[in-house]
């Protein structure tokens, strides 16, 4: 699945080749295709094709930058600019004077230290207890098969036919007062790390991976006298790494980003995760600081999108696809 | 049976994680729809009180047709959107990594920041959004603050968070459709858009499918816009069921009318899941 992201690099059809005799008019540089769409080549690289082509690009470029880039750029320089500034009618393109102020406040005021580390704590422990338990899960049900384990499988694949908002109340009454044992974990990491474990989608990622897994591979160990947790720990995890990579930065992801789970369970302010913190203070703060920290809440997600890019957009059609 | 012992082993810490989380809160979830309780006194069953009780609510009407009304405009505009910008991706030979990325960067933003820096955006008198309307030398707008405008200023929001998610999963499929089957349309004779519809839409048919039902399931539990940009107002224009339902539970200390909401929510969703399921199981085989 996770190929189906990658833009091939090389071309399906190899080039023509380069060297041929010089051309007699300085050369046109052509469009190069990498692969056959739906525009031919030869059309593509007609007089009237060319001239669309560019112009087609270049109002791509330039909406794409406007609709998604400017935004951004609105918010961290607008967190730089002072109050007065920021309600100045026209607003200045360009802050009139360049000052971190802002920043230093939110970070201040907002305490963003200790919501940015809750969040972190929040996403770390959850990617934890999600590989710990659904890697073991998914192996069981994967290369175990013990009795029952297709019925155990069914019902933990039915939690995807359930959007986890509409048991959101219940769930949450059962956070506050766990059945049987009595224990109130609101405000406390595990009301986010242990719901987060309960993900039927990342079983169904593992188990189907596991299950290409050949099976004469792990019979070798078994006759060499392996247990199913050595095999499990130095044959199958050593192998799956891919998909390890795809279930930890969705889980992370998907924990840093949430909002209504932890709106409900994490009410302390000294617990809030960093989503929630900033959005029940913002109306208390002025505007340039609540914008800066809009700004410091987001580096946190953008910088892992840039390091596992791959990863998030194979997790993205692995998702969708074949959920 | 040793090896039954082992496996459940190795399953106990996802057993009891699902039945806490997830198998036990979806029958509570019925129950509780059907009881009244205050968590005190042993719990009493009143039938069908609650759903009375919510049906009668002057915001429910409103807010099952705005969840309908945000859904559909949510489809118009992430919808068909996307797959026309996947198109033009696809075709392009430059900037492809610069505009995929770009396209992406909004759903890796907190939803949260989305929606506070929406928030700013539509402030009606020093908010990007009037300041470029008077640029243009256009009337400025109430957005949230106006009956007609609020709604549709929430799918606004919903849109420019989501519509990177739709655009690459388009991508990656056209990516899959094999260019020997555009030579051969154009040997004889289609020309692009002929192309597009008898080729591209019949090989994409399933994975279009498969995120129209994702998205009405996905844009039908709106919750953080309303919540964080109008409280559901102004005049109920956008209050949303799942909002009407943390109303009932955190606002109104009615939780079983919150739960009532729930399960008729869980019912309307678990209709188009099960065509999901059904759509993607037929994918496989």
């Amino acid at each position: 699945m996770s190929n189906l992201t990658v833009v091939s690099k090389e071309p399906r059809r190899p080039a023509p080749p380069a060297a041929l005799p010089a051309p007699p008019k300085r050369p046109r540089r052509k469009i190069r295709q990498e692969f056959r769409t739906v525009v031919s080549p030869h059309q593509l690289n007609s007089r009237r094709g060319r001239a669309v082509y560019w112009s087609v690009l270049t109002v791509v470029v330039v909406s794409f930058t406007a609709a998604f880039v400017f935004p951004l750029y609105w918010m961290i320089t607008g967190a730089m600019k002072s109050t007065e500034d920021l309600v100045q009618i026209p607003p200045t393109f360009l802050p009139p004077q360049f000052t971190l102020d802002a920043y230093a406040e939110a970070w201040e005021l907002m305490d963003l230290g200790l919501l940015l580390g809750n969040t972190a704590l929040y996403a770390g422990g959850a990617w934890l207890f999600t590989l710990a338990i659904d890697v073991t899960a998914a192996y069981a049900l994967s290369k175990l098969r013990p009795v029952l384990g297709k019925l155990v499988l069914a019902l933990m694949l039915a939690t995807l036919m359930i959007p986890p908002m509409v048991i959101m109340l219940p769930a949450y009454l059962t956070v506050k007062d766990l059945p049987l044992l009595g224990w109130d974990l609101l405000n406390t990491p595990w009301a986010i790390w242990l719901p987060a474990a309960a993900n039927g989608f990342n079983i169904f990622l593992l188990k189907r991976f596991f299950d290409s897994i050949p099976r004469e591979l792990l019979e070798a160990a078994e006759i060499d006298g392996a247990a199913p947790g050595r095999i499990l720990w130095s044959i199958v995890i050593p192998i799956s790494r891919p998909i390890l990579g795809v279930v930890s930065i969705l889980t992370v992801v998907n924990v840093w980003r949430d909002f209504v789970w932890p709106l409900l369970v994490l009410t302390d302010s000294e617990r809030m995760s960093v989503s929630i913190g900033i959005a029940s203070l913002s109306s208390q703060m002025p505007q340039n600081v609540l914008i800066a920290s809009l700004v410091i809440a987001s580096i946190p997600t953008i910088v892992v999108f840039f390091l596992f890019q791959r990863h998030i957009m194979a997790g993205l059609t692995a998702g969708s696809l074949k959920g | 049976m040793r090896r039954n012992v082992t496996a459940y082993g190795f399953l106990c810490g996802a057993l009891i994680c699902f039945a806490f989380f997830s198998w036990y809160p979806m029958i509570w979830e019925v129950v509780l729809s059907f009881q009244q309780t205050n968590f005190v006194d042993p719990p009493v069953w009143v039938g069908l009180e609650n759903f009375v009780t919510v049906f009668e609510d002057a915001a429910f009407g409103p807010a099952w047709k705005n969840t309908v009304m945000f859904t559909v405009l949510a489809l118009v505009f992430g919808y068909g959107v996307p797959f026309v910008v996947a198109l033009v991706l696809n075709e392009l030979r430059h900037a492809r990594a610069y505009l995929r990325f770009v396209v992406y960067l909004p759903v890796m933003l907190p939803p949260a920041v989305g929606v506070l820096l929406f928030q700013w955006f539509y402030e009606p008198e020093y908010g990007l959004f009037n300041q470029v309307l008077g640029f243009f030398h256009l009337p400025a707008l109430d957005w949230l603050n106006s009956t007609d405008t609020a709604l549709i200023s929430l799918v606004v929001v919903s849109t420019w968070m989501n519509l990177g998610t739709g655009t690459l999963i388009y991508l990656a499929a056209l990516q899959t459709i094999p260019g020997e089957l555009y030579e051969a349309a154009e040997l004889d004779g289609a020309g692009i858009l002929k192309r597009i519809w008898h080729v591209t839409i019949p090989q994409t048919k399933l994975i279009l499918l498969v995120m129209l039902l994702l998205q009405i399931v996905a844009t039908m539990q709106v919750f953080i816009e309303p919540f964080l940009l109008t409280g559901g107002g102004p005049e109920n224009s956008t209050v949303s069921v799942v909002y009407l339902m943390y109303q009932y539970a955190f606002n109104f200390g009615n939780i079983n009318g919150g739960n009532a909401l729930g399960v008729m929510l869980m019912i309307v969703l678990m209709v188009f899941s099960a065509i999901y399921l059904r759509v993607s199981r037929e994918d496989k085989s």
